[in-house]
């Protein structure tokens, strides 16, 4: 089988000499439509970009002190200028919170409730300092986070310079910790995008695999993936996704590769299914019988690349649901960990911070993520045109 | 080339061509010129025939008198007139002539199948054309639809109005296509190829439906086609287009018994005839030439006792079953009681309609359908009841070249992939190399240039590519080869071509042949033997031309009845 099929891949390589041009093949072809395609070229360029960027922020080229609180709390974006009525009580936290820190901790991260619980404090008795009441110990039972906190902090270990100069405003704007958005965003596309990616793969693999082998052997083998399809689809999504998390039970971004993919074959299954039924009875595939090719031949190496282009675009399809997904899982608290920031969790923080009109953060993800997914789903259009000319109608005798 | 204007005067034409010139395009910068400056006339009263081959610009030509060509990609150019009673069709706006579509110009097309809308019954749709247009409604609407289904011939209209597409045959979609096309009584009805998908006995119907109508009606009709012999009993002029030009026109009379372009006599030659069979057909070639046809000697078929018998099939049965209700099924006999002997080196010729189960045979026989019940007995032994396994050996002495060269390619494979796999696969040849050796040497036998070993099917046309598909089974040297309608895709001109090579083949390698066509003059042509079948058995089995001679059975009288005899003058022996 393997060595048929490289035996079939190297057979263009000129076994006598001809001049010959090299014929394009219609994947050739279909190319050629794409880059005629304007919309096509400039929304590929930005998933391009968003790719490259992603590459370079995943070899840590850029963004990957994004969690390092360069700024102040809440630092708005350059162009608005800083926060004025803020900036004092803002600048002398951060030195009062650096100082407490500095000497208990030796740690870059905050508690993320400090503000709540000083609020909550000072309404209950003004005069504790807030260094204190994070070290003391009547307090500790008030701090429901305090050893999940601690445990991120040995894990993280102990590293920032903290006594750092703040900056009153970051290019796009802090989050609540003063952490650079613009870094998160990036940071967060990598996350996003990988997710997308790895789990489109995933769910194309399966679905295309189940959908060929139920098409192509029918009987028996079509029931019964079409069985597991009706019960699968039959199970409401969210519950579904709900289910599978609680199976895995450990959070992390290959968990939420696993819960995506998973669920999400089914709509490639039924395309790739009906393909497959459709192309066994052309007669390409009845005459690779004739001459006595096997079943997985005829499945893998005849029809598949007949069919690969609808695989191609349900791979693109399903990236993009796939990114829109994610947010949704991380907002329903099953996204990514907390020490890894994905667009989701950046929109999960922005409900919170939008009552207190800072805009940023929800602007930037919301940004990055609509035009990435305007672009791709934009370039999938134009892929579909492309691969498959039949569909835009053009007549031609 | 020389369209000699033989229109009289202007004003006892229908409709006026007037160098009507149409271009593709295919990019931004190139196009694609379909028709390039063609002039004709369509007289009052009269039927005129369009014929051409695949890429004449004939069908291109009859959508633009309806104004139907796509306007993304198509330019008609400006000095181009359409004239239908005085007014120009080209540049008109498109509400004046969606006017006259339906009401002065209607049409009929290839494919009843695709043309009629399935989920409305007949009846429906063609009410629909008489509120539209004419305006009747209710009973009235309904009172004209029956009268126009019963004049179109459809037997029990009263029951049938409330048919959905699905429900009817062929013959009768296309003739409810025919009533609504009529409907409005236009002066003009264009019918593009409105047989072809048809089978030979309905198409004679079909045919003779369409004279009486026109005479009847005392419209004028432009008819449509690639087959000069169905045209030669209806057509009143004969218009020959090749490339977008026009090569000759003229009357019926001239055209069949005087044609002056070497095109037209080549068109006319080509077809294999029932009464003659050439050594080999004539091809374009010889024609354009000027060389005149080759090889006119008569070649000797038919089977004699002493002929050794390569393959013997018994009692071959095949069913479909299909469920009903909720543990039933039922069974629907495809074929049975099929035996047959085919010769070593002779061609047994299959005929048949549609549904009369022949394919089902040549799929049964390579086992690409599992049989129901009998036997195949190749060199004795019986190649349906074995296991795959002893099964695959003589896969490869039985191969089928398919019907449709479009689709039987596969389009991701270059033709050195193609011709080369069946050689990997059976392990035939010491290396790539020699492998590859083996395919060019096969290129060359069916006459391809050694450069497609490097192409893609794409690029290919319809005869080319029917060439790759016997390379892909001569590749592996087999004992039988079995045609499925393997020329009735292309075009008259490569048709004879492709049935030269596969004589030439026979001749060379002592092939046997199993033709599977509609087409009886084919069929006579390629054949010693014939087996006609109708509905899943077998009418009967002769030699040749015994059978075409003095056939015994009812059925295949009145088959035989049905083929179109072209003119009669040119029918005969050249």
């Amino acid at each position: 089988m393997a060595t048929d099929m490289a035996t079939l891949a190297t057979g263009a390589q000129s076994p006598r000499e001809i001049p010959h041009t090299v014929s394009p093949s219609l994947w050739t072809l279909a190319w050629r439509r794409l880059k005629q395609d304007r919309v096509a070229m400039v929304s590929m360029a930005i998933v391009g970009a968003f790719l490259l960027l992603i590459l370079l922020s995943a070899t840590g080229l850029i963004a990957s002190d994004w969690s390092r609180e360069v700024g102040v709390n809440y630092a708005p974006p350059t162009f608005m200028g800083p926060d004025a009525a803020s900036e004092a009580p803002a600048a002398q936290s951060a030195v009062a919170q650096g100082e407490t820190l500095a000497s208990t901790y030796h740690s870059a991260i905050v508690d993320p409730l400090a503000d709540v619980l000083a609020q909550i404090r000072g309404e209950a008795k003004p005069a504790t300092p807030p260094g204190k009441g994070a070290e003391a110990t009547p307090d500790a039972s008030v701090d429901p986070l305090a050893d999940v906190m601690a445990d991120i902090r040995a894990g993280k270990g102990v590293t920032a310079e903290v006594t750092e100069a703040r900056a009153t405003t970051l290019p796009f704007g802090g989050d609540k910790w003063g952490r650079d958005v613009l870094k998160k965003v990036i940071k967060g596309s990598e996350t996003s995008i990988f997710v997308g990616i790895a789990s489109a793969i995933l769910a194309t693999f399966l679905g295309t695999l189940f959908g060929a082998l139920a098409g192509y052997y029918g009987k028996w083998v079509d029931d019964f993936f079409n069985w597991f399809y009706s019960v699968f689809s039959s199970i409401p999504y969210l519950l579904l996704i709900l289910a599978v998390a609680a199976v895995l039970k450990q959070k992390g971004m290959i968990t939420i590769v696993l819960i995506l993919g998973l669920t999400g074959w089914s709509g490639v299954f039924r395309l790739i299914r009906g393909e497959y039924l459709k192309h066994k009875a052309r007669e390409y595939v009845q005459a690779a019988d004739a001459i006595g090719a096997s079943n997985l031949r005829r499945m893998f190496v005849h029809i598949f690349p007949n069919v690969s282009h609808v695989v191609l675009v349900q791979l693109s399809i399903l990236a993009v649901a796939f990114i829109k997904s994610e947010v949704i899982l991380s907002f329903l608290g099953f996204g990514v960990p907390v020490d890894v920031v994905s667009w989701g969790s950046m929109l999960n923080e922005a409900q919170n911070e939008l009552i207190l009109g800072k805009w940023w953060q929800l602007v930037a993800a919301t940004v990055a993520m609509a035009t990435l997914v305007t672009a791709f789903s934009l370039f999938t259009d134009a892929l579909r045109d492309a691969l498959d000319p039949k569909l835009k109608g053009q007549a031609g005798h | 080339m020389k369209a000699t204007d033989t229109s009289t005067n202007t004003s006892d034409a229908l409709v006026s061509v007037r160098d009507l010139r149409i271009k593709f395009r295919l990019d931004k910068t190139q196009s694609f010129e379909a028709v390039k400056g063609i002039s004709f006339d369509v007289p009052r009263n009269s039927t005129v025939a369009l014929v051409g081959e695949s890429g004449s610009g004939k069908s291109v030509t009859s959508l633009a008198i309806l104004g139907l060509l796509p306007p993304e990609n198509s330019v008609v150019d400006r000095k181009s007139q359409i004239l239908y009673g005085g007014r120009n069709l080209v540049g008109m706006s498109m509400r004046k002539l969606q006017k006259l579509r339906g009401a002065d110009i209607s049409m009929i097309f290839q494919e009843p199948m695709t043309s009629l809308n399935p989920v409305f019954t007949c009846g429906y749709q063609l009410e629909e054309v008489l509120k539209l247009h004419i305006g009747l409604s209710g009973a009235k609407a309904r009172k004209r639809a029956l009268e126009l289904m019963d004049e179109v011939g459809i037997p029990d209209a009263l029951h049938k109005i409330n048919a959905y597409p699905s429900q009817m045959s062929g013959g009768q979609q296309q003739r409810v296509m025919i009533a609504m096309a009529i409907a409005c009584e236009p002066k003009l009805l264009i019918a593009d190829e409105p047989t072809t998908a048809l089978d030979v006995t309905i198409q004679k119907q079909i045919l003779d439906l369409i004279s009486e109508l026109q005479r009847r009606h005392q419209m004028s009709v432009l008819f449509i086609t690639h087959d000069l012999a169905v045209v030669g009993e209806i057509a009143d002029r004969v218009v020959v287009m090749r490339h977008g030009e026009i090569r000759e026109q003229g009357t019926a009379k001239e055209v069949f018994e005087n044609p002056q372009d070497a095109y037209t006599r080549a068109l006319l030659q080509c077809r294999p005839h029932l009464e003659n069979r050439p050594l080999r057909l004539p091809v374009i070639d010889d024609f354009i030439s000027g060389r005149g046809p080759q090889h006119l000697q008569e070649r000797p078929r038919g089977v004699v006792p002493g002929d050794s018998t390569i393959l013997e099939v018994k009692n071959l049965g095949k069913s479909f079953y299909s469920r009903e209700g909720l543990f039933g099924t039922r069974e629907f006999k495809a074929v049975q009681n099929v035996s047959f002997k085919l010769p070593r080196g002779k061609t047994l010729g299959l005929v048949g309609e549609s549904g009369s189960g022949k394919t089902t045979v040549g799929l049964t026989l390579m086992r690409l359908h599992e049989a129901t019940t009998g036997q195949a007995l190749f060199d004795g032994k019986d190649i349906l009841a074995m296991s795959p396994r002893e099964f695959a050996p003589y896969k490869r002495r039985i191969q089928i070249i398919f019907q449709n060269p479009y689709a039987s390619l596969n389009p991701r494979f270059t033709v050195g992939q193609i011709l080369t796999e069946p050689l990997t696969i059976h392990k035939i040849g010491a290396s790539a190399q020699a492998r590859a050796d083996q395919v060019f040497e096969l290129l060359d036998r069916v006459g391809l240039p050694e450069v497609s070993f490097y192409k893609y099917p794409h690029e290919f046309s319809g005869g080319q590519r029917q060439r790759i598909a016997i390379a892909r089974c001569l590749t592996l040297k087999p004992d039988i080869l079995i045609c499925d309608e393997s020329v009735s895709a292309l075009d008259v001109s490569v048709q004879a071509q492709v049935l030269n090579l596969l004589q030439d083949l026979q001749d060379e390698f002592g092939l046997s042949y199993i033709f599977i066509s509609h087409d009886l003059a084919v069929v006579k042509y390629i054949s010693d033997q014939v087996m006609v079948m109708s509905e899943g058995e077998v009418v009967e089995v002769q030699n040749s031309d015994d059978l075409y001679r003095n056939p015994r059975e009812a059925y295949t009288q009145r088959l035989l009845a049905a083929i179109p005899k072209g003119w009669h003058g040119a029918a005969a022996p050249a």
